[in-house]
C-alpha cells in the first residue's frame, strides 16, 4: 500500500480545537498565517462540556482579590502548584475574563448589568475564611458558550480549519520542532504540516478509566506525540476524579450543582460532608468529596448498599433549578428518567480531570527536562500541559481558566517567536516516516487473527478504576504496571478489521488505544512511586502528605518497556505548605 | 435483553448503492443507542463508521436519525424505543460513509452569517460592557445551540433548495442580530435578505420538532424577518 502524502505550509499550526487552542490561534491569527487540526469539528470539542464556570477575581457579587483566589489554587493544588505559574492564572484570569465578553460570550449578568458570578467548590474569601461568588458563568453551559464564541472569532480572523485531522507524530530536527504530521480522518492520507511553531491543546486523558466524565476524544493522544520524541511528561499520577459522576454512565452533574447547594446525601439519608470536612461540607474541593463519597460507598452506606449516593436538589425549588441547572436538569431526565425538582439523583465518582501533562514555562514552551530548558517551535496548554497550576487538585473553575488565560497567553508568545523567524527551517526528508510506518502498519493487521482493540481496551479501564483509583496501594498500583505491560506486549498484536483509508475510524481509535496504553502504564508507575497522600493522588499504605520527601513534581520519560524519572522542585514565591482543611 | 439494529451503509468507494446491515445484540437497560453503535463497532463489525465524542448531548457529534426521527444517538435510551430500531445519517447531507454525513457545507454556512460580535464602539478597558439581565435574556434559546444538524436536515426548504441558509445558520444568525451588544445587522442584510436567507424558510416547524435541544429556530427566523422589514422601512 502507497500512502498519499499531502504537504502544507503555515506559520503556525495549533493542534486541537478546544478553548486553549481556538485562544491561541486567534491570537496568532492577527498577524500571520495560522491553522488548526482538530480531531473532531472544533465546536465538538470537550471544552463545551463544561459546565459550572470560569474563575476570575472581577468581585460582581461580593468583595474578592487575586490574591484570595491565589491562595485558594495553591492550598487547593495541596501545595504542589508552581506559585509562579498558580499567580500569573489568577491575576490573568481579570482581563482574560472581560477579553472573552467584549468577544461575546453571553454570561449571564447581575442586575447591575455586570458579569455574573456563583459559588463553587474550593473558592472562598479572606484567604480561606468566608464565602466566595467567583465563577463567571452562562447558566450551566459556560464552557459551551466559550467555545462557540472563540470558534466563531477564528472563523472571523480567517483561521485555516482542518477539521478531522488526527495528530500522528510531531516533526522534529536538532532539538526543534518544525511541524507535525497528521492523518485525514476522512478521506485517508498522510498530510505534513510544515510550521515554525506549533502549539498543542489536546486535551485531557481520563479515558483510560472505565466510569469517566470525559468525552470519547479524550484519549490522550497529545501525550503520545511527546512521549515518542522521548520528551518527558510531568505529574502524571495525579488525576482528579469528580464526586458526582452520574450512576453508571460516569457523565457529569455539574458541580454548579453543589455552588448552587445541593446535598449529598447517604442511604441513611445523612449529609454524609459532615464527617469529612464539618466546615465547607459540599463545598470542600473534589478530591475531599470524592474521597467522602468513596468512602461511603466503600463501608455499605451507598444507596441500597450499592454503589452509588444520592445528590438532592429539590430543596432549591422549581425556579432555581430552571435557571441555574437547567441542562443538569435535563441531563438527570435523559439518562436516568429522574427529575431532580422532585427525586434525588445517584451519582457516584467518575475519572474527570488530567492535572499532569506535558510540562511548559510560563510562556507555554514545552520543557524537555526537569530544568529550564526548552523545546524551541513547540508549546502546549490547557488540560494536556502541566504548567503547573492545578499541582495535585484543580478546582472547580480553575480548568476553563487555564485554557482561556495559557492559551491567550500561548499564542501571544507564538507571535514573537515567530516575528523572529522570517523563514521556516528546512524539513527533514523523513518526515512522514514514522507516522507512515505506524499506520501502515495497523491497516496490514485488516483480515489477521490478533487481538482486537476491545478486549485490550477494557481491560486496561477496568483495572485502572480497580488499581489507580480514588485510593490506591502499593500492591494495586504494582499490579497495574504489570498490567499495563502485558497490555502493551499485546498491542504489538492488535488487529482491525478495517484495511481500507476512507473514513476509518477503527484505525483511528487503535492508534489512541496504543497511545492510552503509553500514558496508562506511566501513570500506574508515577503513582506506585509517590508514597504519599496529597491531593487526588491517595495511598492508603501512605497515610498522611510527606513534605519532606514528596514536595517535588514528578518527570517521567518512556524509554521502549521502561520508564525512567527524574523529579523537579514545586516553585513557592508566597505559601509555605500548611496542613489543608476544610 | 436482546436488540435488533438496522443500520444504514453505505461506503461510495466500495459500492454504488446503500444497503442495511442486521444486528441483534445484548443490551443492557441503561444503554443509549450510542452505547449499541459502540458495542456493536467493537464486537461484532469494527467498518461501522458513526461520529461520536462527548456522550452527553453537548458536543452534537453524534446526530443520526433513529426510526425516521432525528436524534442524538448519546442521548436516546434503547428502552424507550419499540421493536426494530433503524438508524440512519441525517437526511439531505451527503454521506459520506455509514452514519458520517459531510459537514463542511454545514459549517460553512455558518460563517456566511457573520457569527462574531459585531460592535463599533470600544469597550471598556479592564471592565465588561453592561447588559442588563432583561437584555441577555433576549437570546436564551439562541446561543445553546449545538450545531448537531438535525434541524436542517429536517427542514423542507433546505431539502427544497440545499444552498439555503438553514435553521442553525439562522438560529445563529438571531444569537449575534439578538444580542443588545451587536451592532452588526447591517453588515448582514445581505445574506440574510438574500435568495439563500431568511424568506427561504416555510415556518413548517419542522427544526423545531427535530431540534434535541428543544430550541426554536423558526421563532429566530420570524424574529430576524421582524428586524430585517424594521431595517428596510
Amino acid at each position: 500500500m502507497k500512502l498519499d502524502v499531502t504537504y502544507h505550509k503555515h506559520d503556525v499550526v495549533v493542534v486541537g480545537a478546544g478553548i486553549a487552542g481556538l485562544y491561541a490561534a486567534l491570537k496568532t491569527s492577527a498577524e500571520v498565517d495560522t491553522a488548526v487540526i482538530s480531531k473532531v469539528y472544533p465546536t465538538r470539542s470537550h471544552s463545551g462540556a463544561a459546565q459550572g464556570g470560569c474563575a476570575a477575581s472581577l468581585g460582581n457579587v461580593m468583595e474578592d482579590h487575586w490574591e484570595w483566589h491565589l491562595y485558594d489554587t495553591v492550598r487547593g493544588s495541596d501545595f504542589l502548584g508552581d506559585q509562579d505559574a498558580q499567580e500569573l492564572l489568577v491575576r490573568d484570569a481579570v482581563p482574560a475574563m472581560y477579553e472573552m465578553e467584549h468577544l461575546g460570550v453571553p454570561f449571564d449578568r447581575t442586575e447591575d448589568g455586570k458579569i455574573a458570578q456563583r459559588p463553587f467548590g474550593g473558592h472562598f474569601g479572606n484567604f480561606g475564611k468566608s464565602p466566595m461568588s467567583r465563577s463567571c458563568f452562562a447558566a450551566d453551559r459556560t464552557g459551551h458558550a466559550q467555545l462557540h464564541c472563540l470558534y466563531e472569532q477564528c472563523l472571523k480572523h480567517q483561521v485555516r480549519f482542518y477539521n478531522e485531522f488526527f495528530g500522528l507524530s510531531l516533526i522534529m530536527e536538532d532539538g526543534v520542532c518544525r511541524g507535525i504530521v497528521a492523518w485525514d480522518m476522512q478521506r485517508g492520507g498522510l498530510h505534513v504540516f510544515h510550521a515554525k511553531a506549533v502549539h498543542l491543546a489536546t486535551g485531557g486523558h481520563a479515558r483510560c478509566w472505565k466510569i469517566t466524565s470525559t468525552a470519547m476524544a479524550n484519549t490522550g493522544d497529545g501525550l503520545g506525540l511527546i512521549m515518542h520524541q522521548q520528551l518527558p511528561l510531568e505529574d502524571m499520577e495525579f488525576v482528579q476524579f469528580h464526586p458526582t459522576g452520574l450512576w453508571k454512565h460516569g457523565i457529569l452533574v455539574s458541580e454548579a450543582a453543589r455552588g448552587e447547594g445541593g446535598y449529598l446525601l447517604n442511604d441513611k439519608g445523612e449529609r454524609f460532608m459532615e464527617t469529612y470536612a464539618k466546615a465547607k461540607m459540599e463545598l470542600a474541593p473534589r478530591d475531599v468529596v470524592s474521597r467522602a463519597a468513596q468512602t461511603e460507598i466503600n463501608d455499605g452506606r451507598g444507596i441500597g448498599g450499592q454503589d452509588y449516593l444520592h445528590i438532592d436538589l429539590r430543596h432549591l425549588g422549581r425556579e432555581k433549578i430552571m435557571t441555574r441547572l437547567p441542562q443538569v436538569r435535563e441531563l438527570a431526565l435523559k439518562f436516568m428518567n429522574r427529575d431532580m425538582i422532585t427525586d434525588p439523583i445517584p451519582i457516584q465518582p467518575t475519572a474527570h480531570y488530567s492535572m499532569g501533562g506535558m510540562p511548559t514555562n510560563l510562556d507555554t514552551q514545552v520543557l524537555r527536562d526537569a530544568g529550564k530548558d526548552a523545546v524551541p517551535g513547540l508549546y502546549a496548554s490547557g488540560e494536556c500541559a502541566c504548567v503547573s497550576v492545578h499541582g495535585a487538585n484543580r478546582l472547580g473553575t480553575n480548568s476553563t481558566l487555564e485554557c482561556a488565560v495559557f492559551g491567550r497567553r500561548g499564542g501571544i508568545k507564538m507571535l514573537d517567536y515567530v516575528r523572529a523567524h522570517a523563514g521556516h527551517e528546512d524539513l527533514p526528508g523523513d518526515a512522514a516516516d514514522a507516522a507512515r510506518e505506524q499506520v501502515e502498519h495497523l491497516l496490514s493487521t485488516a483480515g489477521s487473527n490478533g487481538v482486537r482493540p476491545v478486549e485490550l481496551r477494557e481491560r486496561l479501564q477496568l483495572s485502572m478504576g480497580e488499581n489507580a483509583g480514588v485510593f490506591r496501594s502499593a500492591e494495586g498500583l504494582a499490579r497495574q504496571v504489570q498490567i499495563c505491560q502485558e497490555l502493551r506486549q499485546q498491542y504489538r498484536n492488535v488487529t482491525i478489521e478495517d484495511g481500507g483509508t476512507y473514513a476509518n475510524s477503527e484505525l483511528t481509535e487503535a492508534i489512541e488505544l496504543g497511545n492510552m496504553l503509553d500514558y496508562a502504564y506511566v501513570i500506574a508507575h508515577c503513582a506506585l512511586q509517590r508514597t504519599e497522600c496529597r491531593g487526588a493522588h491517595w495511598r492508603t499504605d501512605h497515610p498522611g502528605r510527606n513534605d519532606k520527601e514528596w514536595h517535588k513534581h514528578t518527570m517521567s520519560w518512556l524509554e521502549g518497556d521502561q520508564i525512567r524519572l527524574d523529579y523537579k522542585p514545586v516553585v513557592i514565591t508566597r505559601f509555605q505548605p500548611e496542613e489543608r482543611k476544610y | 435483553m436482546e436488540r435488533t439494529f438496522r443500520i444504514y451503509r453505505f461506503n461510495p468507494e466500495e459500492a454504488k448503492e446503500p444497503h442495511y446491515d442486521t444486528f441483534t445484540i445484548e443490551v443492557d437497560q441503561t444503554w443509549t443507542v450510542l452505547d449499541a453503535l459502540n458495542a456493536i463497532k467493537w464486537h461484532h463489525d469494527g467498518t461501522l463508521a458513526f461520529r461520536r465524542s462527548c456522550r452527553h448531548g453537548i458536543c452534537g457529534s453524534c446526530a443520526v436519525m433513529i426510526n425516521g426521527k432525528n436524534e442524538l444517538a448519546c442521548e436516546k435510551l434503547v428502552a424507550s424505543l419499540k421493536g426494530v430500531i433503524t438508524i440512519e445519517p441525517l437526511k439531505q447531507f451527503p454521506v459520506l460513509r455509514d452514519l458520517m454525513v459531510e459537514q463542511e457545507e454545514f459549517f460553512e454556512k455558518l460563517r456566511l452569517v457573520k457569527p462574531w460580535l459585531i460592535n463599533h464602539t470600544s469597550p471598556p478597558t479592564d471592565k465588561e460592557r453592561l447588559q442588563s439581565p432583561e437584555d441577555r435574556r433576549v437570546i436564551d434559546g439562541m446561543w445553546e445551540c449545538i450545531l448537531c444538524g438535525a434541524c436542517t436536515s429536517a427542514c423542507p426548504a433546505f431539502w427544497d433548495n440545499d444552498s439555503f441558509l438553514g435553521p442553525a445558520a439562522l438560529l445563529k444568525a438571531f444569537r449575534y442580530v439578538g444580542d443588545t451588544r451587536d451592532e452588526g445587522l447591517d453588515e448582514r442584510v445581505g445574506i440574510l435578505d438574500s435568495k439563500i436567507g431568511v424568506w427561504r424558510c416555510h415556518t413548517i416547524f419542522n427544526c423545531v420538532e427535530a431540534c434535541p435541544k428543544s430550541l426554536n429556530p423558526t421563532d429566530a427566523i420570524v424574529k430576524l424577518r421582524k428586524r430585517l422589514v424594521k431595517e428596510k422601512l
